[in-house]
């Protein structure tokens, strides 16, 4: 057996019986955490803020704002000097401030025209542009059917179909009753009293 | 200049001591042109030399008074004539005489108090600058240099979020936060909108800096506003439960720090915009107004400074071994801060 030398741990001695320290374990401070911290952050955090989860039903169910008018199937009605056209407007909706989620009505341009005046007159909205009145189209000795030419009339449609689903949009004329009246009642009673919908 | 040839005439060159070592900045003038000037702080001195440049030698140059001036201002557009001085220090050079060479004159205005901010904007400019005069019975020589003065600040101790519930009634309700009310001009912006009922076709959510330049006072009270920044933050429809993160780096944008009534003559303050478009173009907002600040350049501590502070967590330790363990905890945080 030759000479052992026992070592304990933390502890080695040489020949001059000088200790020699070994590598100590970073001692853990009072505050509980070694780190130095700065008092300032040099680089800003840019992580994202907290939040709610989304619920699934309202990730992947129908959106809230559903609003479609379709302005079809122009009709001329009557004889002679009498005739006018009118427009079928079928209103499809989820939106809560309308009472029916599916209506269907007819109209005529000059119930357009009724429309764009009462709101211009109590509301604040800037109410969107009439597709034109085409007067010239109603003066006699035209060679074509006037305002009754298929071209103009489809023209028209489509000037109405824009006009209707910008302002049935606005959430301030949706406030106003001559709106709901238009889109949702059978006859505009143009006797109304203008104001907020029941 | 001198309108008469056969007289002496003498250009004028102010140099600074520092001129080498001092930074320069570029700074906006009113014509929109980039310039670089040389960069003050509050407090600060500024000394230079000022060279007098006999033109015709040999001839001699009559003068009432050389000085320099070191002079602060507020000019508003609408009201050239009147130059409203906060700041007006001036050092005689030479009393009334005559120069028979080029002559160099030294100056130095001491712990000069410069308050506010450089600033060039629509209807108003501050502008620091040196002009030094040789006063004679026709026509005076004048040179000016301007300087710019930056305003610093430090990390405001209170800082809080902000943090709305907004909309129209039974239409649209968002929850917008912004993680800060101050922001200093290289910070970030971080937030988010949270979508609670959406009632409308939203095509697109923008968020806009706005910049307000305000100049008079009562009745007479003027804002300019103009838009900084665009910056699109949601593209397509948002539903329900949607949360629509910001992140705005300020950096990117021409941007200085809030002014509040300086001198009571003008204020600059800074709005976020919030801007949603519908399907129909129609524009709903939310304007708020943010703190921007300007923060001084942070020098990097040392590894010895830091060894320093780790050492001094030993309590009234200064035995090699305490110092020996300080080091080496302090050279295993910084390879932990270096990863």
């Amino acid at each position: 057996m030759g000479g052992c030398e026992h070592h304990q741990l933390g502890e080695t001695s040489d020949e001059k019986g000088q200790v020699l320290l070994s590598r100590f374990s970073l001692s853990q401070s009072p505050s509980g955490s070694s780190e130095l911290k700065m008092s300032e952050p040099t680089v800003a955090d840019t992580r994202r803020l907290n939040s709610k989860p989304q619920d699934l039903t309202d990730a992947y169910g129908p959106p809230s704002n559903f609003l479609e008018i379709d302005v079809f199937n122009p009709q001329t009605i009557g004889v002679g000097r009498t005739r006018y056209t009118t427009y079928e407007l079928r209103m499809r909706t989820n939106l809560p401030i309308f009472k029916m989620k599916d209506s269907c009505v007819r109209r005529r341009y000059s119930d357009f025209e009724w429309l764009k005046n009462e709101l211009e007159r109590d509301s604040k909205i800037v109410v969107p542009p009439l597709p034109g009145k085409a007067l010239k189209r109603q003066l006699p000795f035209r060679g074509d059917e006037g305002i009754f030419e298929e071209s103009f009339i489809e023209e028209r449609r489509v000037g109405l179909e824009q006009f209707i689903n910008k302002i049935a949009g606005h959430p301030l004329a949706q406030n106003e009753r001559c709106l709901h009246m238009f889109l949702q009642e059978e006859t505009i009673d143009r006797n109304y009293v203008p104001g907020k919908p029941q | 200049m001198s309108f008469f040839s056969f007289g002496q005439s003498a250009e004028i060159d102010i140099v600074l001591n520092d001129a080498e070592t001092r930074k320069k900045v570029e700074h906006k003038a009113e014509d929109g042109k980039k310039d670089k000037y040389f960069l003050f702080y509050d407090g600060e001195t500024v000394s230079g030399k000022v060279n007098v440049t006999l033109k015709n030698a040999g001839k001699r140059l009559e003068h009432q008074g050389i000085k320099i001036e070191f002079i602060g201002q507020i000019e508003l557009y609408y009201d050239r004539g009147n130059h409203h001085e906060f700041v007006s220090l001036v050092k005689d050079l030479a009393r009334p005489g005559e120069l028979t060479q080029s002559q160099t004159f030294d100056f130095e205005f001491t712990h000069v108090e410069k308050p506010y901010e450089s600033y060039t904007g629509q209807n108003v400019k501050l502008r620091y600058f040196l002009r030094a005069t040789i006063s004679r019975r026709l026509n005076d020589v004048v040179k000016e240099m301007d300087i710019v003065v930056h305003t610093l600040s430090t990390y405001p101790e209170l800082n809080s979020s902000i943090k709305m519930e907004v909309g129209i009634e039974d239409c649209l309700h968002i929850e917008f936060e912004y993680n800060k009310s101050k922001y200093h001009l290289k910070d970030v912006i971080v937030g988010k909108i949270y979508f609670l009922l959406v009632r409308i076709k939203v095509k697109h959510m923008e968020i806009d800096i706005i910049k307000r330049e305000t100049t008079g006072t009562g009745p007479n009270v003027y804002h300019e506003n103009e838009t900084i920044a665009k910056y699109e933050i949601m593209d397509g429809a948002p539903v329900r439960g949607e949360s629509i993160p910001i992140r705005l780096f300020l950096a990117g944008y021409e941007l200085t720090p809030t002014m509040r009534d300086i001198n009571k003559k003008f204020s600059v303050r800074y709005y976020l915009n919030l801007v949603l478009i519908d399907e129909e173009e129609r524009r709903y907002f939310k304007q708020q107004e943010i703190t921007l600040w300007r923060k001084g350049d942070i020098v990097r501590k040392s590894m010895s400074h830091q060894a320093a502070i780790a050492s001094q967590r030993f309590e009234g330790s200064s035995s090699i071994e305490s110092k020996m363990q300080a080091q080496a905890q302090a050279q295993a945080q910084a390879k932990e801060d270096g990863n």
